[in-house]
């Protein structure tokens, strides 16, 4: 099997490296970074820290030198989603797209350039530490779904892989649940460490912080709701789970790092799109649209 | 309070706002100041206080960090909200017979300052602006007027002899027979403002009346309305019109929150929002906004350690 992990940053890197000690499976990267993709071609690609792996991985900038894959794996940054499907696309001509990227719409901006699309959410975080090292931060399951028309089996196959790489998979019919629950997750935290400055654990441990955060996951659920959609679980357990020392306390939500490095957010597709969907299904999302303003409000403040 | 009786003034403060009337006052009364820092009423006694911008002259004033070596009929709080409590603890003990004024953001000053003491109270809510270039040199930058009104023991025509003074040094004053409806409409501006600024990063300029942040500007600006409504306050000025206005100016403030964050200094958002957020509650409106907002700040306040 040949799996091709399109957008090769902290989340994709776990992907990447997990997969490569895997006998059967053949691992490639694509990604936008040059110093990243040449020490994964010279040393291999790294992780430390959750679990310490070098994996044989094979890395380009260049779209045209990807051979056809059967599994794609794709972990960009969702506004760059676009950019990415429309380069790589011709080596999934016969194969299958996952997306284990954050927020929502990922899947419909997919399916615009292949045909078979396998909607994800994965829970795994790390940073890149340096070109070819990730350090991974928090261990976590991947749940993966058929998206439109895609065989189950498919979805299976890559949830196996996965599984056996160390990043343990689910294939489910309905992946929704598991995507709303890890939006919401991220919609009511990530902008929240963003502003402010906090870790995870600091978060939650403030109880009028902690309050903004339920309101936040509450105007998701209600929106999750309105849709049909069946949590696989309750965002706040695993927001306080999450709070914990062992888990991932200390954790900096990648949003806040976005911030720190005043790099482009992923707000329009967390909190914007609760607020989008909220919209089309007569939900207000008054706490949802503050936070989304304010941190497109951080995001203008870098245009002075 | 007789308004013929204050010929001796202290400012308690030297910030901007407090420098700004100490430098104007001294033109038409004694100036003393009540500063923190020794070497805060070093320079003032050394160098006089040197008042640029819309102004330009130095005026001699008498600092010093205890209270007890300072007389006036009139003392001007013109702190920070974060350093109120500890100042107003200072002034506890001295200045018999004199009446004090607040010049302060947000809500409740007076009754900080008057549980340290039985003066007269007035109340004041400034709008005028400046930089502070030192000690001893400060920066008139926004002409606009500072408004006072009778809070304890007081009448109109005391906050009116104080007006008068201010004017008569140079800087803008009105009297109010009721200041509360000034004070509200800052207050809800300056708890939407100044901590969207603060969170933000954004000097108050256009994006607060279009996009990105005007819906929430004025979804902040509505709940702060409607607790006014329910606390019997009929607003002065819309703060939503304020907001627009201030944005159309050209030039964009930069709200003291926001230099405070930067800075990694406390806020003032316990007098502000805090303030806004305990009166809503006392009404039972609720201002789930503002109280997202006061959230933020103080969570971001505690990031700096």
């Amino acid at each position: 099997v040949r799996i091709c992990v399109v957008g090769c940053g902290a989340v994709g890197s776990l992907f990447a490296a997990n997969l490569a000690r895997l006998d059967d499976v053949e691992v490639w990267a694509y990604d936008a970074s040059q110093p990243h993709v040449d020490a994964i071609n010279t040393g291999g690609l790294r992780l430390s820290g959750a679990g310490e792996v070098v994996g044989s991985v094979r890395a380009t900038t260049d779209a045209q030198e990807l051979p056809a894959c059967d599994f794609g794996i794709v972990a960009t940054k969702t506004m760059h989603t676009d950019a990415a499907i429309a380069a790589t696309a011709p080596a999934f001509a016969d194969g299958y797209v996952a997306t284990v990227q954050n927020g929502l719409g990922n899947e419909e901006t997919l399916a615009q350039h292949v045909a078979r699309v396998i909607r994800g959410t994965t829970f795994p975080a790390g940073k890149i530490l340096e070109p070819g090292h990730v350090q991974w931060d928090v261990k976590g399951d991947t749940t993966f779904g058929p998206f439109g028309d895609t065989p189950f089996e498919a979805v299976q196959q890559l949830a196996d892989a996965c599984t056996r790489g160390g990043m343990p998979a689910h294939a489910v019919e309905d992946a929704r649940g598991p995507q709303w629950r890890k939006v919401i997750f991220n919609a009511s935290t990530n902008p929240i460490g963003a502003l402010t400055g906090l870790t995870h654990g600091r978060v939650c441990e403030r109880p009028d912080l902690r309050a903004l955060v339920s309101g936040l996951v509450d105007e998701g659920k209600a929106v999750a709701g309105a849709q049909g959609i069946v949590l696989d679980a309750d965002p706040e357990d695993l927001i306080d789970h999450a709070a914990k020392p062992e888990v991932a306390y200390d954790h900096k939500a990648s949003m806040l790092q976005d911030v720190e490095a005043r790099r482009p957010t992923e707000i329009d597709y967390l909190n914007g799109g609760i607020v989008r969907f909220g919209r089309e299904h007569g939900v207000p999302t008054p706490l949802n649209e503050a936070i989304w303003a304010l941190v497109k409000g951080v995001e203008a403040a870098w245009q002075q | 309070m007789a308004a013929a009786a204050v010929t001796r003034i202290c400012v308690a403060g030297a910030g901007t706002i407090g420098s700004l009337l100490a430098g104007y006052l001294a033109r038409v009364a004694e100036v003393s100041v009540l500063t923190r820092r020794e070497e805060h009423a070093r320079a003032l006694n050394e160098q006089g206080l040197r008042v640029t911008g819309r102004g330009d002259f130095t005026s001699r004033v008498h600092a010093s960090t205890d209270p007890g070596e300072l007389a006036a009929d009139l003392v001007v709080v013109a702190c920070k909200g974060s350093d109120l409590a500890p100042l107003a603890q200072r002034l506890s003990g001295h200045f018999d017979g004199a009446t004090v004024m607040t010049v302060l953001n947000g809500l409740g000053a007076e009754d900080v300052v008057g549980a340290h003491g039985g003066w007269p109270l007035l109340s004041s809510v400034t709008f005028m602006s400046g930089t502070r270039h030192g000690d001893a040199h400060v920066e008139y930058i926004l002409d606009t007027a500072t408004w006072i009104g009778p809070y304890r023991d007081t009448t109109r025509a005391d906050a009116q002899s104080v007006a008068d003074l201010i004017v008569a040094s140079g800087l803008k004053a009105e009297a109010f027979d009721d200041l509360r409806p000034a004070q509200w409409s800052k207050l809800i501006f300056n708890a939407t403002v100044n901590s969207v600024a603060a969170l933000t990063g954004l000097p108050h300029d256009p994006h607060f009346a279009g996009e990105p942040l005007g819906p929430l500007v004025h979804a902040l600006v509505d709940e702060g309305k409607a607790a006014a409504h329910a606390a019997g306050v009929e607003l002065w000025e819309d703060p939503w019109e304020m907001n627009v206005l201030a944005t159309q100016r050209g030039h964009a403030h930069r709200p003291s929150m926001l230099e405070d964050v930067e800075a990694h200094r406390p806020t003032e958002i316990d007098l502000i929002t805090g303030a806004l957020v305990r009166e809503a509650e006392r009404e039972g409106v609720p201002v789930p906004l503002h109280r997202a907002l006061y959230a933020l700040i103080k969570a971001k306040e505690a990031s700096y350690s």
